[in-house]
């Protein structure tokens, strides 16, 4: 029971970096009609935000080595902590939370040029053209992100206060045997509060409304005179934020490295794809579901009795959807049911 | 011997009936018109007649053979060529290859793995092509690019590729919708013309003077089911037709 | 108008099949006529053939091709390693394999059409991938890559008393070797055929059905065509284009890794394909050509040799330059790939065989009926 529990946990974190980053597919292919092959790229280019900022509160100077007197022993030491002592190494501990401010406008002035620049060209060609062109833009970001940073993956601590593991199994009554890293809890609730934020934000204002109404129908919305192209920037942008904070604030839990954002892409495709393609609970819903799954799937026991399942699980599940239920868990009747 | 036997047809979407006991027979080579006010129910007998649709109740027969739940593919090659309402051509090859692909279709079948012989040289067909080209008037331009046409010449085109195939059931959904005075007029030419008597037509149609210079018969749907059917002049004084069309000012 | 078609492609074939057999004169002063780089351009140019008659053709995206590729290389190391070191059984063995996996997957990803499919061949791509690295490590010995041993069996050579030399044999077709000119020879030959076979296919009722499931397919279907059948069969075969591609990689070089799978590397064939020219005969060749030759140029350039090149210029200029220029040589030549990519496809989606044609069209003007289409008689 409490290796399932564990497992359930386990599959969150992942989960939840899937959710996110299927969010904003969905919202691009759904609202703006493109698929966006580059947006496992801009979940890495988040997560190297937050290497940038982490490596620059770390900015070192030369201090004479206090420890051992006597000896003339130089050693580095972070400006921040030599001029705010406690606080500034307390700040440096919170590289990741703080790199989520930076990232947020950055990420929103690369969704906005992206889209300017590059994306409303595309609106009315082909899926094959829209594919292959944001699959180009995702190699170019790889690269120049692997030219900068170099090929190893760059670890980044989260702060300290998060950095053990919490006791969870105590806290629910099951016992001291399980326990959860801090982090991962973090992120988890964070997660849930950015999704909770784009569907108030949908819900609740009238641009939202429009996005939403456009998603379901684009002709009707166009012949009522509301022009939908004017907002699919701000649509964009929005899910660049999401899929750029998200990388940020996982980069605890996995060290980016250029290759990180084609991994993801792959499987929130596959996410999207289970969920529903035009659908945003759905995406949400599969995104916890798959990343659970794939958990499961790397407990021990099962890899025993059917070995290499967890490499393939999630695969196999989006086939059989496809094959079986095209719209998807929670997509609307009749789409590409032909 | 009708060609075409729609029997009992019964289909509802949620609470409304969209064919409610839908009888109709057609008669081999004749001219057959449905008409009817918006959301009649032309578009779903028609997709009943394309295969598309799987009815709550009742059987669409051709030729001896079921249509319910078959595919796209095998409709056509049971006889059942379809006009669409926008002309669908094949828009990025020429006006010879577009007639090319249901002559080959009509000799080949669903599949035909002649991926070694040469189409040039397929003298037999291409002579089927030509022909049909000469029929709707395109020959001349047999080597335009197909999305170059006017609508006219797609439509001129799109009904020599239909008669390419030798069709038995000619289904023709609004053929006329979105033209000219003048493309209308040589539609309705050309639709005289072609397959005369060895081809059935049904055409599906909202501008009366189609309706009137090529139908046969007539039959006029409103909710779901067929309110009137009979020869065309019959149909101009039915007062039940008149009341279906809301004054009926416009027949 | 059927004849002079048909003398057009005698033509052709024999014109490309001279290049192609010259290619180590034409290409020495590029630097480029040495057997390793011919080879790759034969192969390459192969795979891509292949890619273009489902991609080109039909209009089908696939992201498994590269699948396929690996799964050609594997089982010719396989042959070598099991029967013999003659490639013919390599090479058969490959297709064959190659077919029949085209045959699984092409019958469950065409299932769906568009993006639908593409993603079904992305997924199934990243599980070839993943089980290639894990589970199926006994085959494919995992990172390390399948390789030749001195021990191996070679069952098929043992029974023909072929002599056993000290260390790791080579590979030969009938004693010719696969190293150097000669093996150039034998991919040339390979090319040529393979350039044949499409040209066959292209110019076929086959080749027009496939041309027409592109411009078409809804129409297609009610014109009584199984327009699943077609796709199904140009997906197999393009499939055993990349299992013979994947074939000569390892009758070349014999060894099989599995990174050659990643989804991504079929990202390149696309590339190739469409920087040719997408659907046209030629195109896929040239684009496979030009690939290998810039990723040569590009890869073998560095610090030092960029810093001669710009030598030129005066100092606090030359180090910025040499810096924003380095980002794209060398190891940056994926970087320049994925710039080639996207102004490919954002500019000149015809590729270069659509500017040749037009370049063509303003030097020797059109007759009145401009036939715009591959269809007719471009190549």
């Amino acid at each position: 029971m409490d290796a399932i529990f564990l497992q359930l946990l386990n599959g969150l974190d992942k989960g939840s970096a899937y959710a996110l980053i299927a969010l904003g597919l969905t919202l691009i292919f759904g609202t703006l009609g493109v698929v966006n092959f580059a947006h496992g790229a801009l979940f890495m280019l988040g997560g190297f935000c937050a290497v940038s900022v982490q490596k620059l509160l770390n900015l070192s100077t030369q201090v004479k080595d206090e420890s051992i007197p006597g000896l003339e022993m130089m050693v580095d030491l972070p400006y921040l902590q030599v001029w705010l002592g406690e606080t500034g190494a307390q700040i440096i501990s919170f590289a990741v939370p703080i790199s989520v401010i930076v990232t947020i406008p950055l990420m929103l002035l690369v969704g906005v040029v992206m889209e300017r620049g590059l994306i409303r060209h595309f609106y009315h060609r082909t899926h094959a053209d829209q594919i292959l062109v944001t699959f180009g833009l995702a190699i170019v970001l790889q690269e120049l992100i692997k030219s900068f940073f170099g090929a190893t993956p760059i670890p980044v601590p989260a702060p300290q206060m998060f950095s053990g593991s919490a006791n969870i199994g105590e806290w629910l009554g099951m016992g001291g045997g399980v326990s959860y890293p801090w982090w991962r809890l973090v992120y988890f609730c964070f997660s849930t509060a950015v999704i909770a934020m784009v569907f108030a934000f949908l819900q609740f204002t009238t641009f939202g409304m429009v996005v939403r109404a456009g998603m379901r129908d684009r002709e009707t919305v166009g012949l009522l005179g509301i022009h939908i192209e004017r907002r699919f920037t701000i649509v964009f942008g929005i899910a660049v934020v999401v899929a750029g904070v998200a990388g940020a604030m996982y980069t605890p839990i996995v060290s980016p490295n250029y290759r990180i954002g084609m991994d993801f892409l792959v499987l929130s495709f596959v996410v999207v794809v289970v969920g529903g393609m035009g659908s945003l609970p759905g995406a949400v819903a599969s995104g916890f579901l798959l990343g659970i799954l794939q958990s499961f799937a790397s407990m021990n026991e099962v890899k025993q009795l059917i070995p290499g399942i967890d490499q393939v699980i999630v695969y196999l599940v989006a086939v059989v959807i496809l094959l079986t239920r095209p719209r998807g868990l929670l997509g609307r009747k009749g789409v590409m049911e032909d | 011997m009708a060609t075409l036997e729609v029997s009992g047809l019964k289909k509802s979407f949620g609470g409304l009936k969209a064919l409610n006991d839908v009888n109709l027979s057609v008669q081999f080579g004749t001219v057959h018109a449905i008409i009817g006010p918006n959301g009649a129910g032309k578009s779903t007998l028609l997709n009943a007649f394309v295969g598309r649709l799987i009815p709550d109740a009742g059987s669409v027969v051709f030729d001896g053979i079921s249509l319910v739940g078959l595919q796209p593919h095998e409709i056509n090659q049971a006889g059942v060529v379809r006009v669409f309402q926008t002309p669908e051509i094949f828009g990025e090859l020429s006006l010879l290859d577009n007639v090319l692909i249901p002559a080959f279709s009509h000799r080949d079948g669903e599949f035909q793995l002649n991926g070694w012989s040469r189409a040039a040289e397929q003298a037999h067909v291409y002579e089927v092509a030509k022909h049909m080209l000469e029929d709707v008037g395109l020959y001349a331009k047999r080597d335009m690019t197909a999305n170059s046409l006017s609508r006219g010449d797609k439509r001129r085109l799109e009904l020599a590729m239909c008669l390419a195939q030798e069709p038995k059931l000619l289904l023709l959904d609004e053929p006329t919708a979105g033209m000219s005075r003048a493309d209308t007029n040589s539609t309705i030419d050309l639709l005289q013309r072609l397959g005369d008597g060895k081809v059935t037509k049904i055409i599906i149609e909202h501008d009366m003077h189609v309706v009137f210079s090529l139908a046969e018969k007539i039959s006029v749907m409103a909710q779901g089911a067929i309110i009137a059917e009979g020869a065309p002049e019959a149909i101009k004084n039915d007062p039940r037709v008149q009341e279906a069309y809301l004054g009926g000012a416009h027949l | 108008m059927m004849n002079t078609l048909e003398k057009q492609d005698r033509w052709l074939l024999f014109g490309f099949a001279l290049v192609v057999l010259a290619g180590p004169l034409l290409l020495k002063p590029f630097g480029a006529g040495y057997p390793d780089l011919l080879q790759k351009f034969c192969i390459f140019g192969i795979f891509a053939i292949g890619y273009n008659i489902l991609f080109g053709l039909t209009g089908y995206l696939s992201f498994g091709h590269a699948a396929f590729l690996g799964i050609g290389s594997y089982t010719a190391v396989w042959s070598f390693k099991l029967l013999t070191m003659n490639v013919l059984p390599a090479i058969v063995l490959s297709v064959i394999l190659t077919a029949v996996f085209a045959l699984l997957i092409g019958y469950i990803c065409l299932r769906r059409s568009g993006i639908y499919f593409s993603i079904l061949t992305l997924a199934f791509a990243q599980m070839a991938y993943n089980l290639a690295y894990s589970v199926l490590t006994p085959i494919t010995n995992g990172e390390t890559g399948l390789q030749l041993a001195r021990d191996d069996l070679r069952s098929v050579d043992r029974l023909f008393g072929v002599a056993i030399q000290d260390g790791i044999p080579s590979t030969n077709f009938f004693g010719l070797s696969m190293v150097g000119y000669s093996g150039f020879y034998f991919c040339a030959v390979l090319l040529i055929l393979s350039f044949y076979i499409s040209m066959r296919i292209t110019r076929s009722p086959f080749g027009l059905m496939l041309k027409a499931v592109k411009s078409n397919q809804n129409r297609l279907k009610y014109t009584g065509i199984n327009t699943r059948s077609y796709a199904l069969t140009a997906f197999v075969i393009s499939g055993c284009f990349a299992g013979l591609a994947g074939a000569m990689l390892a009758v070349t070089d014999p060894l099989a890794g599995a990174d050659r799978m990643h989804w991504s590397a079929s990202g390149e064939v696309v590339l190739m394909t469409i920087l040719g020219g997408v659907g046209t005969l030629l195109g896929p060749v040239i684009g496979a050509g030009v690939i290998k030759y810039l990723e040569n140029i590009f890869s073998s350039f560095n610090e030092q040799i960029l810093n001669s090149v710009f030598d030129f210029l005066p100092d606090a200029i030359q180090h910025p330059v040499v810096t924003f220029v380095g980002l794209f040589v060398g190891e940056g030549w994926e970087l320049t790939l994925g710039v080639l990519f996207l102004v490919l496809i954002i500019f000149v989606p015809g590729g270069l065989m659509q500017g040749l044609q037009s370049l063509q069209r303003r030097i020797f003007p059109a007759r009145p009926t401009p036939a715009a289409d591959a269809a007719r008689g471009a190549h």
